[in-house]
């Protein structure tokens, strides 16, 4: 009614600029996409990387029984600490996929001298004494989680998952999936470095 | 896109099931819920009054795997693991806000489906007051514009046109009378 009032006339130029409003968002939008998909591409923008809740907290209580016939003494927290210097807690299973994908990278860093300790997840303690048996083992020590409980008492979302705990048993770093050789690379040594 | 791609097959076999209900498809349909391991009779509590509370408290917890799913709706195997401490926990007699804070303390903010209220959140639950309150804006802004423009318009009348409204009002006015 009002619109076809000679009075509205003068202010078109303003609604067409309005017009143009959705526009900006959809631009701002199409390049915030585009920010996010370059970021997967590059993996710097990870959509289901969810901090863990423990960073900078001290590593939970726990003690596991060791894996029999894997010739490694049990896991319990307070391992975490007599080694002096930082380490990393490794859940693993036998029926993980990933697991067998980031292997290398802790054969590598136990050859190195970075005390890796495991944790065989959900495992049967035999198929996990088959997969290192068949891929190497890399770890010190090992606690087996068969029920799963004191995973979640790290937040564990699933396995492969990583953790540096520095020497005084504070964790300060977690990632969840396989352990590339850019994520050691990238993440881990730098960390290893100023927790050194 | 893809959420239509996910309806298909659901839409394909409801449309199956209507074409053909001779067909016992309706079994396989109304067992899916109960797959569903929050049915499983061995994981529920023997009071219903706990088990009632364990989901209630369950329903608030994200499956950590699936992500858009409650620990109640997951067939996920950390699903099933939380379902069962939060089960304990009830029957050990903790509260709600006892056992939020278990699964809370380990797997953070995101576990909740409803997100605390605190500064990184502020934004979160602020949205739809401000959404609310640039829509009334826009509003009161368009009225007074268009009261203007009817002020504007009303005062813009020519000497000529105020004569002519005269005219045509009295004639109105005769009729009405006449």
């Amino acid at each position: 009614m009002s619109a076809t009032t000679p009075g509205a006339r003068p202010a078109a130029p303003r609604r067409r600029l309005l017009l143009l409003a959705p526009l900006g968002v959809a631009a701002a939008a199409g390049a915030g996409f585009f920010a996010m998909l370059r970021g997967l591409g590059t993996g710097s923008y990870d959509p289901k990387g969810v901090p863990s809740a423990l960073l900078g907290k001290p590593a939970p209580d726990f003690a596991l029984p060791p894996l029999e016939g894997a010739d490694r003494p049990a896991l319990a927290a307070a391992d975490l600490r007599a080694a002096g210097r930082p380490v990393l807690v490794n859940f693993f299973a036998s029926w993980c996929v990933p697991c067998v994908i980031e292997h290398p990278q802790l054969m590598k860093l136990s050859r190195e001298g970075v005390p890796v300790l495991g944790v065989a997840y959900k495992d049967k303690p035999a198929d996990a004494l088959g997969f290192l048996q068949k891929h190497g083992n890399p770890y010190q020590r090992l606690g087996v989680d068969l029920p799963g409980r004191i995973a979640i008492d790290w937040g564990l979302y699933g396995v492969p998952e990583t953790y540096l705990i520095d020497r005084g048993g504070i964790i300060r770093w977690r990632w969840a999936g396989p352990v590339t050789e850019e994520t050691v690379a990238q993440q881990l040594r730098p960390l290893l470095k100023t927790h050194a | 896109m893809t959420r239509l791609a996910t309806l298909l097959p659901g839409l394909a076999l409801l449309a199956a099931a209507g074409l053909a209900p001779g067909i016992p498809l309706g079994i396989p349909l109304g067992i899916a819920p109960a797959l569903a391991a929050v049915s499983d009779p061995a994981e529920m509590l023997r009071d219903p009054g706990q088990e009632e509370r364990a989901r209630q408290i369950g329903r608030e917890l994200r499956c950590m795997v699936c992500q858009n799913q409650s620990i109640e709706d997951s067939d996920a195997e950390l699903a099933r693991d939380l379902r069962r401490i939060v089960r304990e926990q009830v029957s050990a007699g903790r509260s709600e806000s006892e056992v939020l804070r278990f699964v809370h303390d380990r797997y953070g903010d995101f576990v909740l489906l409803r997100p605390p209220v605190k500064p990184e959140t502020y934004l979160l639950w602020g949205t739809p007051v401000l959404a609310l309150g640039a829509g009334l804006v826009l509003i009161l802004g368009m009225r007074r514009r268009r009261a203007a423009l009817a002020g504007e318009a009303a005062a813009e009348l020519s000497a000529a046109e105020r004569a002519r409204l005269d005219r045509i009002e009295m004639q109105a006015r005769e009729r009405r009378g006449a």
